[in-house]
């Protein structure tokens, strides 16, 4: 009888991205069992969630995945406005994508530098995060923070790009692309970074489809499934971009097609920085006309301006019965925020503000539900967001890309040697905030 | 733009594996997320909603060919059935729901919480839990609340203090 051993990985071992455990059933430096324990940097989002207001909400979703905070910004507020049934003006959505892409090439570029850095090849991790801090510095330009961005608002974004940003993309890209490249010589054909990528962690297609794993990791698989293609949001229909497929569904083909998919999302903000209109960025607020004006207008039959105009009321409701009141109420269905000089400026800006912010008074979605995915780093990120009518989500669900290649742990495991958690770990690229959320 | 949530189904409780397996066998093979609202205060017949949101994906050229959302209205009594030798992925999914909602599956007993501790008392995502509720391991062993500005900004929950 053979005697297995365990052996505990974790939770703070230092290759692990972010705090997991691993409990490993071994015979010699074969992997018998294994169990993935999560859990560690569970900080309760979804509970969050439904005590905050819409808007609020968007700084939670940058503590998901903390690699690429845009895109779950992007990914909540689009499932928001799913939900209220508006529609984001053309440069917005064009910004919102120039956005998510920034973030899926430090989220790639991260994850091929920590896994590059775990088998030993440490040059190579500087040069990728030397990328990657480039492409912070751009993060930081548009959104003023480098990780905790809260870019997104519901009916739009925070702000428009910032001045030069088309020059200072151009000059990003080509470091960035410098950076891979430099990577690509030291990597792609080195032999012990092959021999430890290569054949480990195999994952077959119908496995894959079955245990739910999305993103670069099912198209390692050959199975080309992308959300931007299937469901495209935002721009993406107008956009050219390839989606990088590898045949074996191994650590390297995971390599492999996370450096393709840094070039092709380049190639995309290029595209989108060519292509963007000029205009409003977010949805305005209504503007406000007294609500007699409103009804008068209403009275000649020019009913087309009711929806464009937010009623504003008097305290003594002069123009209007007190019963027309709350039908006026429900006209104005403001969305966003005013432009801080209007709330610093004047009196309707700083009223309007205060509606929007205060508790119970803000932004009002009808009662309904719905789910929204975008392509994140890893995957399908998906928002199941249900309404009871109130100010805030009354359930906010988030399916984390992530969760599936770690249930996914004992397939890709078990019979392999205690060396190839390493690079597989690594490939999966876990990140725990949007693991255990 | 094309339709992420699928057509909604509502499924009674106690034939959810059944329907799961017709779907599967329809051609469903991914199941996409598997989660659970509590409507406790809505007056509704039953107080959570469990929903499956199933995928049809094409392996060969990775389209998706079509979702499906199921609904299953459940109250407290373990009804359900375990979908995990159906699909895999439902496993975890599946235990995350007893974490969060403390929703049984009826042939899953032992059940393990997914991302609390074992010694966790309660179900957090339940309406009924206090969101401010401190349960701590180390630390205050009374579960005082903590001095800080975070704890005082926290709107109460539907029944919670």
């Amino acid at each position: 009888m053979k005697k297995t051993y365990m052996l505990n990985m974790g939770p703070q071992h230092p290759s692990m991205h972010g705090v997991v455990r691993l409990v490993l059933e071994l015979e010699g430096e074969r992997i018998v069992d294994v169990d993935a324990e999560i859990g560690y940097l569970h900080r309760a989002f979804e509970k969050h969630s439904e005590n905050e207001t819409w808007n609020n909400v968007v700084p939670w979703t940058d503590r998901l995945n903390y690699v690429s905070p845009l895109i779950n910004n992007v990914g909540y507020a689009m499932a928001v406005e799913k939900l209220a049934g508006i529609d984001v003006p053309e440069r917005g959505r064009y910004i919102r994508v120039i956005a998510s892409e920034i973030s899926r090439v430090t989220d790639h570029l991260t994850c091929i530098g920590a896994t590059a850095m775990e088998l030993g090849a440490l040059t190579v991790f500087l040069y990728l995060i030397k990328g990657r801090e480039y492409l912070y510095q751009l993060v930081d330009n548009l959104t003023g923070a480098r990780i905790t961005t809260a870019f997104t608002r519901v009916g739009g974004v925070k702000g428009d790009l910032p001045p030069g940003f088309a020059e200072k993309f151009r000059e990003i890209a080509k470091e960035v692309r410098l950076c891979v490249a430099e990577s690509d010589r030291l990597l792609t054909r080195n032999r012990i970074f092959m021999d430890r990528m290569e054949g480990t962690g195999k994952l077959s297609p119908a496995d894959a489809i079955a245990y739910g794993v999305t993103g670069p990791f099912l198209r390692s698989t050959g199975v080309a499934y992308d959300v931007r293609r299937s469901h495209p949001y935002a721009v993406y229909d107008r956009l050219d971009f390839e989606v990088p497929v590898g045949s074996t569904g191994d650590n390297y083909d995971r390599y492999l097609c996370r450096l393709a998919e840094i070039e092709q999302s380049l190639r995309l903000i290029e595209q989108c920085l060519k292509q963007i209109p000029e205009g409003k960025h977010s949805l305005e607020p209504k503007e406000i006309k007294y609500a007699f004006e409103i009804q008068d207008a209403g009275k000649l039959g020019d009913t087309a301006l009711l929806a464009k105009y937010a009623a504003k009321v008097d305290q003594t409701l002069e123009g209007m019965s007190k019963d027309d009141q709350p039908n006026t109420r429900v006209l104005d269905r403001k969305i966003t925020l005013p432009a801080k000089e209007s709330t610093y400026t004047n009196i309707e800006g700083l009223m309007n503000h205060f509606e929007l912010v205060m508790w119970s008074w803000g932004v009002k979605i009808p009662p309904s539900e719905t789910y929204f995915a975008v392509e994140g780093g890893n995957g399908e990120l998906g928002f199941h967001i249900v309404s009871d009518g109130g100010d805030g989500p009354y359930r906010v669900r988030c399916r984390p890309p992530c969760l599936f290649p770690m249930s996914a742990m004992k397939k890709l495991l078990i019979g392999a040697q205690i060396a190839d958690v390493i690079p597989t770990f690594g490939s999966i690229n876990m990140i725990a905030g949007e693991l255990d959320r | 733009m094309s339709n992420l949530r699928g057509e909604r189904r509502d499924v009674p409780a106690a034939s959810n594996h059944e329907e799961l397996t017709k779907l599967r066998a329809a051609g469903y093979n991914m199941l996409v997320d598997l989660t659970c609202v509590d409507y406790l205060t809505k007056g509704r017949p039953h107080r959570f909603d469990v929903i499956y949101r199933l995928m049809r994906l094409d392996p060969a050229t990775g389209e998706d060919l079509g979702r499906v959302e199921l609904h299953c209205a459940v109250d407290g009594e373990p009804v359900l059935r375990s979908a995990k030798d159906i699909w895999p992925a439902a496993d975890w999914l599946e235990r995350e729901v007893w974490d969060m909602f403390g929703v049984r599956f009826a042939d899953r007993p032992g059940i393990k919480r997914l991302l609390m501790y074992e010694e966790f008392v309660g179900h957090p995502l339940r309406k009924d839990y206090p969101i401010a509720k401190r349960q701590p391991l180390i630390g205050p062993k009374s579960g005082d609340k903590a001095d800080s500005p975070s704890f005082n900004i926290l709107r109460p929950t539907v029944t919670g203090e």
